[in-house]
């Protein structure tokens, strides 16, 4: 062999030092997975968080979804004195008239008390209130009937009541059976329907219904609807426009006299407050996430310590000192990030166990688990680097003949 | 070449040291342990770098290297024989072999093949497949061999090859390293075993940090042959 210049040292190909890179993991695989653990579960805290979030938020929207964004609600106000404004009785026909409006129906309230029995003092309303009801309530306000039946043209007008889902909890009924009568205004009332929980008007839940004839005709009541249920044609445009026409065409004569809501608004807001993760288990996740760190870190060291000879070895096999540090380097990332992993299968699996039990479409946001994998990346590079700047620093006859 | 270790007082382990090996050679440096011998073989395998006074390796002076072309050099010219073999338990024996080669820039196959061939040479074919440890003591020291030579490296260093074997076995590494000089590269044994230095063709002797005896080498090798090893 002739003289030669310098040799240059070759590098080292990504699939050998993803191979030396897994040493450590695959020869202590408890020690491996031990420290892995806390990035584990700081990883599946943060996308569980996000994750739950997220389905809880879009559980919330589909329940909007399918209740509707167009129903639009109408009430009596007060007048200038301060005193309960009453809508015209032509309200409900004038309103069906407005273009764009689909459906009508009302309500007006009976100032009677109902309790369960006339033995029930007095005094255990339990927040019940009496309302006389259209026809076509159920449909308009977003609700059905969970037992028996909704009143009809022939029961409106007898003593007949149908309770609210509040309601009937609230008196101890759970069934309908023929012959059972609530004491309405200090008479018996028979009822014969328990609606569904009404999300769009919770105000139906808490009320006894019965018919507008028959509550003029047996409980004083005097014809006047206090609240309007208008379904709109179901578009943004059209549900704002009525909106707008709503109180002039409700009440022509003093229309700062009526109050009008979109009660799909409350549930949006609430779903955007339950899109807004827990700051709290986001903190303890990003505890965990740093004790894993310190974990890994500590576990580089020993790692390093314990295999001197191997790094000795290796430098008197030819790696320079930046491929021991890329070997010990990539080690650490890889440790981290099979906590990552980990922590990313268990969040989600936590986020469609939790989501399915709830009936919630499961969303986990592509920004939790590539968050949790970065974050993972990120603290193997921090925790990886002093315990692979120390091995490559290591003379190769100290880590060789070092016993 | 000089070799002093920091410390109070500073130890001198290589005392004005200088050694010619020429290519072809198979050399045993034999000592006490304390004589310097170890530490002439860090400094010829450039695994360290002399207080004072010159290294060559197949020509190339180290001390003008960066660390980066001094690994580069021990991956390609150098290979190394230890006392404890230095065998990853997890590797089956192939790929232990095969590592020798990690840092020289083959690929993985191509790796795997001369490691086979390595194996091949040192009579272990059939376990290529076994793990360091259903191997007995000889046979992973030719594994250890095998690794050493799988890049055909010019030089090979023997760090008390023979230290860890009973004398039967020693002996049939010792033939085993031989045999590799026969076939054209330069073999360089330390060893406190006066036994394993005396089927040596030369034998340097080393106390205290000194050489105390070289046996001349053939002469006609000195003059004829380019220099390829340590001179101080």
């Amino acid at each position: 062999m002739t003289v030669t210049s310098a040799p240059a040292p070759a590098r080292l190909r990504p699939a050998d030092l993803a191979g030396l890179a897994s040493v450590g993991l695959r020869t202590r695989k408890l020690r491996a997975a031990l420290s892995a653990l806390g990035i584990a579960i700081g990883v599946a805290a943060i996308v569980a968080v996000l994750g739950l979030a997220s389905s809880s938020q879009a559980g919330l929207l589909a329940e909007i979804a399918r209740l509707g964004t167009n129903l639009l609600t109408v009430t009596n106000g007060t007048n200038l004195t301060g005193q309960p404004a009453e809508l015209p009785d032509a309200a409900p026909g004038m309103v069906g008239q407005l273009p764009g409006v689909t459906a009508v129906q009302y309500t007006g309230t009976v100032a009677t008390p109902v309790y369960r029995s006339p033995l029930i003092p007095p005094i255990n309303t339990d927040g019940l209130s009496v309302q006389a009801a259209s026809l076509g309530l159920p449909a308009v306000a977003g609700t059905s009937v969970a037992q028996g039946s909704y009143l009809n043209l022939a029961t409106a007008g007898e003593p007949v009541a149908v309770l609210g889902h509040e309601a009937a909890q609230l008196m101890g009924i759970d069934r309908i059976w023929p012959g059972m009568r609530i004491w309405v205004g200090g008479q018996w009332f028979y009822v014969v329907g328990i609606l569904n929980p009404a999300a769009l008007a919770p105000q139906i839940d808490t009320s006894v219904l019965v018919g507008f004839p028959a509550a003029e005709r047996y409980l004083g009541f005097d014809g006047h609807p206090s609240e309007l249920y208008v379904r709109a044609v179901n578009t943004q445009a059209a549900t704002t426009r009525v909106d707008n026409l709503l109180a002039a065409q409700a009440n022509p004569e003093f229309p700062d006299e009526v109050s009008v809501s979109q009660p799909s608004q409350a549930l949006t807001a609430q779903a955007d407050a339950a899109g807004a993760f827990d700051t709290l288990f986001l903190g303890l996740g990003a505890v965990a996430l740093l004790v894993g760190a310190v974990g890994v870190a500590n576990i580089m060291i020993i790692s390093v310590l314990e295999r001197r000879q191997e790094i000795g070895l290796r430098r008197a096999l030819g790696a320079t000192r930046g491929q021991i540090r890329a070997q010990f380097l990539a080690e650490a990332i890889l440790l981290a990030l099979a906590g990552g992993a980990a922590g990313d299968v268990a969040g989600a699996a936590a986020t469609v166990s939790y989501a399915h039990a709830k009936g919630w479409a499961i969303v986990i946001p592509p920004e939790a688990w590539a968050g949790g994998l970065g974050a993972a990346l990120l603290i193997g590079a921090v925790a990886g680097l002093l315990p692979a700047i120390r091995a490559a620093r290591l003379s190769p006859t100290e880590a060789l003949w070092s016993l | 070449m000089t070799k002093e270790y920091q410390g109070s007082p500073p130890v001198r382990a290589l005392d004005e040291v200088s050694v010619a090996v020429t290519a072809g050679e198979l050399v045993a440096v034999i000592g006490p342990s304390g004589s310097g011998k170890s530490t002439l073989l860090h400094l010829m395998g450039t695994l360290d770098r002399p207080s004072g006074g010159t290294v060559r390796v197949t020509g190339l002076d180290v001390a003008q290297m960066s660390d980066r072309q001094v690994s580069a050099l021990r991956a390609d010219r150098i290979g190394f024989v230890f006392q404890q073999f230095f065998l990853a338990e997890h590797q089956t024996v192939l790929a232990n072999v095969a590592d020798g080669l990690l840092y020289a820039g083959a690929a993985r196959a191509g790796r795997r093949r001369l490691a086979a061939a390595a194996l091949d040479r040192v009579g272990l074919a059939h376990k290529a497949a076994a793990r360091p440890t259903q191997l007995s003591g000889g046979e992973r020291q030719r594994v250890a061999i095998a690794r050493a030579i799988v890049g055909s490296p010019p030089v090979v260093l023997a760090d008390e090859p023979t230290g860890n074997l009973d004398s039967a076995t020693g002996a049939s590494i010792l033939e085993l390293l031989e045999e590799l000089n026969q076939q054209g590269t330069t073999i360089i044994v330390i060893t406190h075993d006066h036994a394993v230095a005396a089927r040596m063709r030369r034998r340097i002797e080393m106390l205290d940090g000194r050489i105390i005896a070289d046996t001349a080498p053939a002469t006609s090798a000195y003059a004829a042959g380019p220099a390829r090893k340590g001179r101080s």
